[in-house]
């Protein structure tokens, strides 16, 4: 099934720059796009035949649209603070993930195409003509970004690759070069309403079982409410929490606080997706049909507040980009924040006294916690600067006695990506994603050995599944991640229990 | 993709999944298997045709959860559990078990 052949890179005491090592990687790239994952979400079929102008006057728009797009094409002055801080490049060694050199793949076609300088002297300048080659290159190294922004905290000018991969990705889906994993996905949001396309019925089942397994396992009737009109809060999470472990126990968690908390809450067949795989392939319109969903679903179900579940873009979408995408939110109740997340939520509780936690339901484990990257450098959580690292390290303390962080300048907003985010976590892309979880790997594997860490909590659907697909790969248990929530749901003290 | 079978073509994606669900029998999840080194024992076909018989129900794989507990059921307490069903599939019950059972891989962040 799926063999590749690779070497996983081995976990060293700490992460050096790797040596060089020109073209390691430029055989990575996902499969592309078929006509049917294309067209629905508004893209060309296949390759079109004037792909070039295509290309150039969908450069040309996006320029205009977005004047940070510009600005990081003119602003970068080559300093190199940039170029030993992606993971896929110290994962891999090719010089092509150095996020200047990503970056710079554009860089030499705007040069020639929208600079006098490159228009007249394409050579003084580094600018080239865009040719196959070039989008050749695109295709595989736009496909080698997380979009994670860790470049951008190191970039004295702030560049955000991440916003120039985006660029990239819908430059090539609009000459018909899109990526099968993510436009597959969004259309499966689209037509069914989730990525995984788990119909109503499915959904309807699934939740039923979870209630009967909750019962049996703490004897509390915790409900997994569908579609309940009326109800206090929307909750939108990650379709992988329905679906697959560990994510389920998060949803299990976050079940087992409503009920608790005594708040009416119900989940929508219509809007089952918190992820927005739009901000992934850089699209504003297909963002924007996914976020809309949920706006629907919150009008049509008469709820007072939306609350999202573990998923680190789905938040990054909401916490940043609903208010213009899909607001204003005025049929909501102010008195709470819109969006709201699931780990505000709790806090909220725990700080008020109406969530009680036992952490002796949690002494058989030793914690870290995973900063995941859209939450820690694409928003905020609570209303404290910085609250996306304590709240989610409160919560976790509250509901587990031993926890250590790992290294400083792998956490917080230095955090490395889990090497999965970002429209990766395909398995045509498994040696890029084992690569490049290597100094997430390596951080972890430090505090194993120094403290005897056993879990390693998430606050991402993306992250917990990369980490049980590629943790293996350097000799740690699939089982090690788990959701923030399961924590918290293990340790919560229910009132028939006093 | 395409692979041939008892003097039959069958049409796959880039990954080996069936492309069409109605041409799946028995011979090609054994095929597929046998082309991972993968024994199909009397376990491996209770999870196969489990999934078939749910997606024929409800037009998706079953939920981890939905499937361990269906496993247990059929073949004791102490194998339904994801444990259990990465030993029967080491790659991932959710994707290899659907791909012997002509099911479409699972989409999303799973």
């Amino acid at each position: 099934m799926a063999k590749v052949e690779f070497e996983t890179p081995e976990l060293k005491p700490w992460v050096d720059a790797p040596k060089v090592a020109p073209g390691a990687m430029a055989h990575s790239k996902p499969f592309v796009a078929k006509p049917e994952h294309q067209q629905p979400l508004g893209f060309p079929g296949e390759l079109v035949e004037n792909w070039k102008d295509v290309a150039l006057e969908k450069m040309g728009d996006l320029l205009g649209r977005y004047r940070s797009l510009q600005v990081f094409m003119d602003a970068c002055v080559k300093c190199g603070a940039c170029t030993d801080k992606c993971h896929y490049y110290l994962g891999t060694g090719d010089p092509k993930n150095m996020p200047v050199a990503r970056q710079d793949l554009m860089r030499k076609i705007y040069r020639r195409y929208f600079t006098p300088a490159g228009k007249w002297f394409p050579k003084l300048v580094g600018a080239v003509d865009l040719t196959e080659e070039v989008i050749n290159d695109w295709y595989s190294y736009y496909h080698q970004c997380s979009e994670c922004r860790r470049c951008s905290v190191y970039c004295p000018y702030g560049i955000d690759t991440a916003e120039i991969t985006m660029a990239g990705r819908e430059i090539l889906a609009s000459i018909g070069v899109g990526q099968k994993y993510s436009n597959e996905i969004i259309g499966k949001v689209h037509t069914i309403g989730n990525n995984l396309g788990l119909p109503e019925p499915a959904l309807a089942d699934t939740l039923e079982g979870l209630e009967e397994e909750v019962e049996e396992d703490i004897g509390v009737s915790v409900k997994f409410p569908l579609d309940q009109q009326g109800a206090d809060v929307l909750l939108v999470t990650p379709s992988a929490d329905f679906f697959a472990e560990p994510h389920v126990d998060g949803l299990i968690g976050y079940a087992k606080v409503f009920h608790q908390a005594g708040i009416s809450w119900t989940l929508s067949s219509y809007a089952s997706e918190a992820a927005n795989f739009g901000i992934f392939i850089g699209n504003y319109e297909n963002m924007q049909k996914v976020a809309q969903r949920i706006r629907q679903a919150a009008l049509d179900l008469g709820v007072k507040r939306i609350i999202v579940g573990e998923c680190g873009h789905a938040w990054r979408v909401a916490y940043s980009f609903w208010n213009t995408l899909i607001g204003p939110f005025d049929f909501l109740d102010p008195s709470y924040p819109v969006p709201q997340h699931i780990c505000e939520f709790t806090h909220d509780l725990l700080q008020r006294g109406a969530l009680k936690l036992d952490p002796e339901a949690n002494d058989d484990k030793v914690v870290t916690f995973h900063d995941s990257c859209n939450v820690s450098r694409g928003s905020r959580l609570g209303s404290a600067p910085g609250g996306q690292f304590t709240i989610p390290r409160d919560l976790i303390q509250a509901a587990c006695r031993h926890f250590v962080d790992m290294a400083p300048d792998t956490i917080h907003e230095h955090t490395f990506c889990c090497g999965g985010g970002g429209g990766l976590l395909t398995d045509d892309l498994l040696e890029l994603r084992v690569k490049g979880a290597m100094p997430r790997a390596q951080a972890l594997q430090q505090v194993i050995e120094s403290h005897g860490v056993t879990h390693m909590a998430a606050i991402c659907a993306i992250c917990k599944s990369q980490f049980s697909k590629v943790l293996p790969q350097y000799g740690m248990g699939m089982d090690m991640i788990i959701s923030v929530h399961q924590l918290v749901g293990d340790a919560l003290i229910f009132d028939t229990e006093q | 993709m395409a692979f041939e079978l008892n003097g039959k073509t069958y049409e796959t994606d880039e990954e080996g999944y069936l492309s069409n669900l109605g041409e799946w029998n028995s011979d090609v999840a054994a095929y597929m298997a046998k082309e991972d080194d993968c024994d199909l024992s009397e376990n491996h076909w209770e999870v196969i045709n489990f999934l078939r018989e749910y997606y024929d129900e409800y037009q998706i794989a079953p939920a981890v959860r939905v499937l361990t507990k269906a496993i247990g059921k059929k073949l004791g307490k102490d194998k339904g559990n994801s444990k259990y069903l990465y030993e029967l599939f080491p790659y991932g019950p959710a994707k290899q078990a659907c791909k012997y059972a002509g099911l479409p891989k699972p989409t999303g962040c799973v």
